[in-house]
């Protein structure tokens, strides 16, 4: 195995943070850094989980140290699962800097420079003895990324799927109960499905920034894509009669993603519904066109903390020694 | 491995669409007498598309037929045709061979749904077959419906172009149907 007693530093403690702490122990490696958007903490030995969580659910301050202090304290692999921002997609992307920069190993859950500075991003990678690996940030366990450098990209001529469970637990519902959208989009806020503030996920923003990196990944950077290039259309608004007319018809509406070399499109698409891409609920799937064996299917759980926390340590392992 | 034997039913086996572009002479009797030796032969008319409007050159009417037919019958037809004195200009599968279908959303009454399907029907390389509507209870709120299309494989993307142009002007929302040709 060999790939066990990392030192992890952990740059953002949400859910997917949180859950990379709780598996650090499962997975064999230590925390010797972790900072939330107030405070942080630091200890090359390793910290004491638990303790960081304790302190984390009771609204205190995790620890004395920042930011700044963790990025340039002791660590081997930098885990960056700060919040997506868009544009300038910082403070990400300072952060993925200062490690590669310090030849450390980088691993992301955060799409936003991947997805927003993917040239550069990359350019700093060539540049650093440090590693670069950011499965999370593309259908959270699945196995996307991983096949793609596996087969090689260039013998992947496209990748499209259902990548945004929030917005296909929606479709699902108001497609099988027939109601309407601001009915199912409650129920699912209820559930924790949604946010409250669903409109990144149902404008097709978070599809769109998993596909935007699926197409640069295929292009290596040349060109690079941002959410810009991309043609996004969400499902908010789509009634249920349109849905029942596809039932109708044996189909049925789900958002699709399609990235290519050429570029990146979002929306919701009519697609047999009985066909590989109607997945229900927060399933998520990426078919992945190969030149010389077909299309290829990877299904599973999306998005959540312990499934994104599974890719990132999916990701440590592929890390050289 | 011993492959069964499948019955299909009379006329199930390779029925393909075809196009059919013919000049008509200005005069009464003309179309149907163009239509007839299809149907003789066992074609399915899927479309007319008849621009009284719009002369040839030659000062005829130009037709185009959407038709479905078993492939060996397809020659039979054209010759019929020819046979009734009709001038064909175009014949063959190239045009039609791929049926889509696509959802408008939208105020589909109130922007005038028979301008929306003449347009539909006026995309140079397609056709509509079939189409539904569900129109809301509450007149304020949008309606939904299922469009089939004809389209030649070559004039996919084209035709796709045009339905999302129409629908722009018309502000509907049109979800496209996902294509199984991707990936190149």
């Amino acid at each position: 195995m060999g790939n066990v007693g990392r030192k992890l530093a952990v740059l953002g403690l949400g859910a997917v943070g949180r859950s990379v702490l709780e598996l650090a122990d499962a997975y064999g490696h230590d925390i010797t850094g972790v900072a939330d958007s107030t405070a942080a903490a630091i200890d090359s030995n390793g910290l004491a989980v638990a303790d960081i969580l304790g302190r984390k659910d009771r609204g205190e301050p995790i620890g004395d140290a920042d930011t700044e202090a963790v990025l340039a304290g002791e660590y081997d692999t930098l885990v960056e699962v700060t919040p997506t921002t868009l544009g300038d997609a910082q403070p990400g992307f300072g952060h993925v800097r200062a490690a590669l920069e310090r030849d450390k190993h980088v691993v992301l859950a955060n799409k936003g420079p991947m997805a927003e500075r993917y040239p550069e991003v990359r350019a700093l990678a060539d540049e650093s003895d440090g590693e670069l690996r950011f499965e999370a940030t593309v259908g959270a366990t699945i196995p996307v990324l991983g096949t793609i450098q596996d087969y090689g990209p260039e013998m992947i001529t496209a990748a499209r799927g259902v990548l945004n469970g929030t917005a296909n637990f929606i479709l699902t519902r108001m497609t099988h109960e027939g109601l309407d959208y601001e009915h199912v989009l409650a129920e699912a806020q209820d559930l924790g499905v949604a946010e409250t503030d669903p409109s990144f996920d149902v404008e097709g923003t978070d599809a769109a920034l998993k596909c935007v990196i699926l197409a640069n990944v295929l292009t290596g950077g040349e060109p690079g894509f941002t959410l810009d290039d991309a043609e996004v259309e969400g499902i908010v608004d789509i009634p249920p009669s349109a849905l029942e007319l596809a039932t109708e018809d044996g189909r049925t509406v789900r958002l699709i993603g399609e990235a290519t070399r050429e570029g990146v499109r979002v929306g919701p698409r009519l697609i047999p519904q009985n066909g590989t891409l109607a997945v229900t609920g927060t399933q998520n799937i990426v078919q992945l066109s190969t030149v010389h064996a077909g299309e290829l299917n990877l299904s599973g759980r999306g998005a959540g903390g312990h499934e994104t926390a599974t890719a990132i340590y999916a990701d440590i392992a592929r890390l050289p020694e | 491995m011993n492959s069964e034997v499948t019955t299909q039913p009379d006329g199930g086996e390779n029925v393909r669409a075809y196009t059919v572009r013919m000049e008509l002479v200005d005069e009464p009797g003309e179309l149907l007498n163009a239509l007839e030796p299809i149907a003789v032969n066992g074609g399915n008319l899927l479309s007319i598309h008849h621009e009284r409007g719009s002369l040839t050159p030659r000062g005829r009417i130009p037709v185009q037929v959407a038709l479905e037919c078993v492939a060996d019958r397809f020659d039979d037809i054209v010759t019929a045709l020819q046979d009734a004195g009709i001038t064909v200009i175009e014949a063959g599968e190239e045009r039609y061979s791929e049926a889509v279908t696509l959802l408008l959303v939208g105020h589909l009454v109130e922007t005038d749904l028979s301008d929306t399907l003449a347009e539909l029907e006026s995309c140079p390389h397609a056709s509509v077959l079939d189409f539904s509507l569900s129109a809301p209870h509450n007149a304020e709120d949008v309606s939904s419906a299922r469009v089939r299309l004809a389209v030649g494989r070559e004039a996919l993307a084209e035709t796709l172009t045009a339905v999302r142009a129409l629908a722009e002007e018309k502000d509907l929302r049109v979800i496209e149907p996902q294509l199984d040709d991707w990936g190149g």
